[in-house]
């Protein structure tokens, strides 16, 4: 029996199981209790299903739960198509390295921030729109629902400019696992298309690898609730928006039917990601039947063009997106058919400076702090599972992607109310706490594999010469590590800077962060200021990425296996 | 003479009253008041942030602004501070608060107070029974909260675009029969979607005293029925066919200002005058109110059951109604908001002081703004946005 | 005074007994071949002498070093070096550096550490080549200062798991007998996994095969 390392192992089991399990499990017995009517303070302490009542029955119910499921399920549904599609027609072309680069922008930018930079771009009175009116003669906006238009198409297409790149990246990674290039010219030499060998030999190796990223891809856009308020439709808006607002509704009787959504909204993306499960089955049957008929669908190559095109397209509203929020901060007017603003300043920036500093400096403690336990309770698990020799469980694997597809609507009230019975809710160790929730479980995936990447021998070499576990860990794989652990501390901070429900819930709303400030701000008239905070809000997380890749570039300069040019 | 002086205030200060409150001075030395107030206006968190130097200085208090973009979420924070039995240190000193919000927090018992009458500056403020500073939305204000701005409904305009605007309410459906998809007004769920629609309601109400009782079904159907003819008539030519709205009045500004729409609304007078200057409307910007006169009323502060800081907020209540902030905060070039004080208790240097603020052709004066038309009940807020939502809301 | 095994089992995590017990001694100086079929658990073997097993293979039996029982000790207090396929120099040191980083504690002071490593960079025919970084060495070089790397930490034994294999024929017998003639002139066992019959033949020592249990 081998018992090295066991201490570690407990301890950073039970870190994870009462600082992370537990309180998810808190935050949702307390909303369940008031979505059975149990909320004491208000005095109702009989169990009954009135709150569920009361929800199915509160205006545009119906149409928030269906608009919920049409942009989630849609969102997720085109963005795999478009990922695999723009995979298949430009894997040959990329290596995973140059990909991650290429990717790295539309990673780290926060989705509050991009929602607006978007809203600033798409809008009838946005760029896109400024750009056309010289030509089609506007010389006021179009009356066109551009954004928060009710079918939720703009919303759909925020996710999507988050969720393709992500997508892209994780599929990259899962290509590097199998031959690729080697199963495309054996099956092109076979007669088949470029795009049918991808959806007969290479998808169903893929699909298993990416088969979590995509469920949490679907989890978060189910139940998105800064990109939906920004983006999508008010009136009424989705379900995880409109559960939101009843939780802040001037009727503190809301609470009860808030509850109940909250809790709606995790048999949402049960249900959604049963979906998928149903889909891979009967794709497996229908698949089988399809490959053993044996046509060569020669005709995929106009998809994989349009997928292309239309991801290409994307990325370039993404770009402008971003773009903008830095030309609004500048402007200081900027009335409409104009394609640059009338005049510039730096007005913006420098009037609202007493809160983005404040905001800047919360952010950035928040995010070092949340990043670095993190990175650091990863680590410690991972060294663990090291010192035990032993790969990692099914069932720790899930607890990993847990926080991930539970919707944060549905834990974060009742968190709230756990957490201020212990005295902590409204301050930092409340947000960080909060933050560490979802920080930690990216930071471990991006962790995980190129720890174990890391060559056995290497590690048994340095052992055979005498080096105890502490000096392997300090001498040998932090060392060797660099480079993917400063990347999952990139993760991490580009994690925390996005937060925006727990940020909200657990801060009480006194701690200020970017995030949460260009939300609010979002919702007021000064464009230039907004500009301000979601620029500063993106550049955060760049800076962190940029840091990533130049630290290890520096120290590593002299050491050609670990700089940069060949990716460990 | 000076000893006489000096007596007096001996005297003065030997009162119950003073002596009390400069138990809770003391006590608010050091503090952090963490005041919730709506964050979407930055002339406004300016002005707070101005506020807090100030009390820094004279009293020790500082303020941290915590920028709501709604403020019946901190109605929430209260309760669920409640609900987890934090019944002191609570998280939330002052609140921006009126109407629905402050009706909710009172019939909860979520309020500290009454405390008004404690404040020294109270004695600036008209708080006969029935004035404006007594009574919020109809309900009694008893001394549980403490005005700090004047609330007038306006609408907003471009002049250099629009040269005819309504006169009176009825007058939006012919106007915007002529000008499509030029009218929009904030979502209901929003307080000034939702006093887009009290405006409408009090001017076509067969009978409009009854709003200033507690609604029930009879009066309620009879009254507004009138009021939904109109909007059904009004609807069809709005933005987007009336089908989707901004989500507050600054949204709709914005939407002026880019030309979507053609009249945006405000309930601070002087948010034209100063979006205008801070170049977030064109220079031809213009107010109007109906003939008949607008809703007025007046923004209060509260402080909840819990507040940690319960001696600093009213430290902050306070300084908001000394006569000199009063004044700065009516310059138009800090907020531009009118005045809570009663002109006949202020003296003949702070009277100056208000008469020489600047004047700007965006700001209307006093008198242009008409008759202030008295809110309805808070009750009637409530049915009639939910009546709404259940009808237009699909 | 040699490595000693008594009876030594290994079975799979499945349960499976990989070979028959194994009963072998290496005296000093000597290099002792260890040959089988593919999957009989040569490089469990090693693993298991050198404290290298991965969770959930099974060990049973006694090895010994010079008298002292090592099969529960951790790996880096066996004093038992080994030598990969691959060189495995450590990327984020330079050549030197990976030299002395297994260099015993008992060898004092910056500049004495420093000039036993240059002696050793030396007899490797690396000399002055402390500072590089270690990817810039020919396949050649690489395994030589590894196996430089393994005898500065003064090890009791040596463990060779296919040590040659990847090497360019034209290296192989260079490099063989640089790594055979550094061990005989330390005096210490040597255990050897290889599939070569070449390799074997070299150190004209003991050679034993490896066989799967007659039947389990």
């Amino acid at each position: 029996m081998n018992t090295d390392g066991r201490y570690l192992r407990l301890t950073v089991l039970s870190i994870v199981g009462f600082g992370l399990m537990l309180p998810i499990v808190l935050g949702f017995w307390q909303t369940g209790r008031a979505a059975f009517g149990l909320f004491p303070a208000l005095g109702r302490d009989t169990l009954s299903l009135a709150p569920w009542r009361e929800l199915v029955t509160l205006p545009g119910f119906g149409t928030s739960l269906k608009l919920t499921l049409v942009t989630g399920i849609g969102a997720t549904v085109f963005s795999l198509l478009l990922a695999t599609g723009f995979c298949a027609a430009v894997h040959s072309r990329i290596t995973p390295g140059a990909g991650a680069r290429m990717l790295t922008p539309f990673l780290a930018i926060p989705h509050a921030a991009l929602a607006v930079g978007l809203a600033f771009v798409l809008a009838p009175s946005g760029w896109i729109a400024r750009g056309l009116a010289p030509f089609v003669g506007w010389d006021r906006p179009p009356d066109l629902a551009t954004v928060n238009d009710t079918w939720g198409l703009a919303l759909i297409v925020g996710l999507m400019i988050k969720e393709v790149p992500f997508l892209l990246l994780v599929i990259l990674s899962a290509l590097t696992q199998i031959p690729v290039a080697k199963h495309v010219s054996a099956g092109r030499s076979l007669g088949y298309g470029r795009g049918v060998v991808w959806i007969k030999i290479i998808m169903p190796q893929v699909w298993p690898m990416i088969r979590l990223p995509v469920w949490v891809v679907l989890a978060y856009a189910l139940s998105v609730v800064d990109v939906a308020m920004i983006l999508g439709p008010s009136n009424p808006p989705t379900l995880a928006v409109a559960i939101t607002r009843w939780f802040n509704a001037a009727d503190p009787g809301q609470i009860m039917p808030a509850s109940a959504g909250a809790i709606l909204q995790v048999l949402i993306i049960a249900l959604g990601i049963a979906v998928f499960v149903l889909g891979e089955c009967l794709m497996r049957r229908v698949g089988r039947w399809w490959l053993r008929r044996g046509g060569r669908g020669l005709s995929t190559e106009p998809g994989l063009q349009l997928a292309s095109v239309i991801t290409v397209v994307l990325m370039a509203i993404g770009m402008l997106a971003m773009l903008s929020l830095l030309i609004w901060s500048l402007a200081w007017r900027w009335p409409f058919p104009q394609f640059l603003p009338e005049s510039w300043s730096l007005r913006s920036w420098v009037n609202s400076s007493n809160g983005w500093q404040r905001a800047l400096s919360n952010t950035v403690f928040l995010a070092i702090t949340t990043t670095v336990l993190s990175v650091a309770l990863a680590i410690a698990w991972l060294e663990g599972e090291d010192r035990a020799r032993r790969g990692r469980a099914a069932w720790a694997e899930a607890l990993i992607y847990l926080p991930l597809v539970i919707p944060q609507v549905g834990f974060l009230y009742g968190l709230n109310i756990a957490f201020l019975k212990i005295g902590i809710s409204g301050d930092m160790t409340a947000v960080i706490w909060a933050q560490a929730l979802f920080v930690f479980p990216y930071v471990m995936i991006a962790l995980s594999d190129p720890w174990r990447a890391l060559n056995r021998r290497t590690l048994d070499s340095a052992a055979s010469l005498g080096a105890g576990p502490l000096k392997r860990l300090v001498k040998i794989k932090l060392p060797i590590l660099l480079r993917p652990i400063l990347t999952a501390t990139a993760i991490g901070v580009a994690v925390s800077v996005a937060q925006y429900l727990p940020t909200l819930f657990m801060g009480a709303g006194r701690i200020a962060t970017l995030t949460t400030e260009a939300v609010t701000l979002s919702s007021g008239s000064d464009r230039r200021v907004t500009g301000v905070y979601a620029a500063l809000q993106t550049m955060l997380p760049l800076v962190a990425y940029l840091a990533a890749f130049l630290i290890p570039a520096f120290l590593h300069r002299n050491r050609r296996d670990l700089n940069g040019t060949i990716q460990t | 003479m000076k000893h006489l002086l000096i007596a007096a205030l001996a005297f003065s200060f030997g009162t119950p009253a003073l002596a009390d409150w400069q138990q809770t001075l003391d006590e608010a030395r050091g503090q952090t008041v963490y005041w919730n107030a709506w964050g979407g206006d930055e002339r406004t968190n300016a002005f707070i942030a101005w506020v807090s130097d100030q009390t820094k200085a004279q009293y020790g208090v500082t303020i941290e602004q915590v920028k709501l973009s709604n403020t019946a979420e901190a109605v929430t924070r209260v309760i669920s501070e409640k609900a987890a039995g934090r019944d002191q240190d609570g998280t939330i000193d002052m609140i921006w608060i009126n109407g629905p919000n402050f009706l909710a927090m009172k019939e909860q018992g979520l309020l500290h107070g009454p405390f008004v009458t404690g404040l020294p500056n109270a004695q600036y403020l008209d708080l006969s029974p029935t004035s404006a500073a007594s009574i919020d939305f109809t309900v009694p204000v008893e001394g549980m909260e403490s005005p700090w701005r004047l609330a007038k409904f306006v609408f907003t305009y471009d002049s250099a675009r629009v040269s005819a605007v309504p006169r009176t309410m009825a007058d939006f459906v012919s106007w915007a029969a002529d000008h499509p998809g030029g009218f929009t007004h904030p979502v209901p769920s929003n307080f000034m979607g939702a006093t887009f629609l009290k405006q409408a309601l009090i001017e076509l109400a067969p009978d409009a005293s009854v709003l200033q009782t507690p609604v029930n079904d009879a009066a309620y159907s009879v009254t507004t029925a009138p009021l939904w003819d109109w909007y059904e008539a009004l609807r069809p030519n709005m933005w987007r066919d009336g089908k989707t709205f901004p989500e507050n009045e600054s949204i709709q500004q914005q939407m002026l200002n880019d030309g979507v729409v053609d009249i945006s609304m405000s309930l601070d007078p002087a948010s034209t005058a100063a979006a205008i200057a801070q170049g977030l409307l064109p220079e031809t910007a213009r107010v109007f109110v109906p003939e008949d006169g607008s809703i007025g009323n007046i923004s209060f502060v509260a402080i909840p059951y819990n507040a940690a800081h319960a001696a600093g907020a009213e430290v902050v209540a306070n300084f908001l109604i000394a006569p000199e902030t009063q004044a700065h905060m009516q310059n138009i070039d800090v907020l531009g908001s009118f005045s809570v004080l009663d002109p006949s208790k202020l003296d003949a240097p702070a009277l100056a002081t208000f008469a020489a603020l600047p004047a700007s052709d965006a700001l209307p004066t006093l008198e242009s703004l008409g008759a202030t038309l008295l809110e309805p009940h808070a009750s009637w807020m409530t049915r009639l946005t939910e009546d709404w939502a259940r009808r237009y809301t699909k | 005074m040699s490595l000693d095994l008594t009876s030594l089992t290994l079975r799979s995590p499945s349960g499976e007994l990989l070979f028959a017990p194994l009963t072998l001694s290496v005296p000093l100086g000597d290099v002792v071949t260890v040959m089988g079929p593919s999957g009989v658990g040569k490089s469990t073997l090693l693993d298991a002498i050198g404290g290298h097993l991965t969770h959930g293979f099974g060990c049973s039996g006694s090895i010994k070093l010079n008298g002292r029982e090592i099969s529960t000790i951790p790996a880096e207090t066996r004093q038992v070096g080994v030598m990969f396929q691959d060189a495995h120099l450590f990327p984020h040191l330079s050549v030197g550096d990976n030299l002395a980083f297994g260099l015993p504690s008992h060898i004092k002071g910056r500049a004495m550490r420093r000039s036993t490593v240059e002696a050793a960079l030396k007899q490797a025919g690396l000399a002055g080549r402390y500072d590089d970084d270690s990817a810039a060495l020919s396949g050649g070089q690489r395994a030589r200062a590894a196996l430089m790397r393994t005898l500065l930490a003064e090890p009791e034994a040596v463990l060779l798991d296919e040590p040659f294999s990847k090497l360019d024929s034209s290296l192989r017998d260079e490099i063989r007998h640089f790594t055979f003639s550094h061990i005989a002139a330390r005096g210490i066992p040597a255990l050897m996994v290889t599939h070569d019959e070449a390799d074997a033949h070299v150190t004209r020592g003991r050679c034993i095969a490896l066989k799967k249990p007659e039947s389990d």
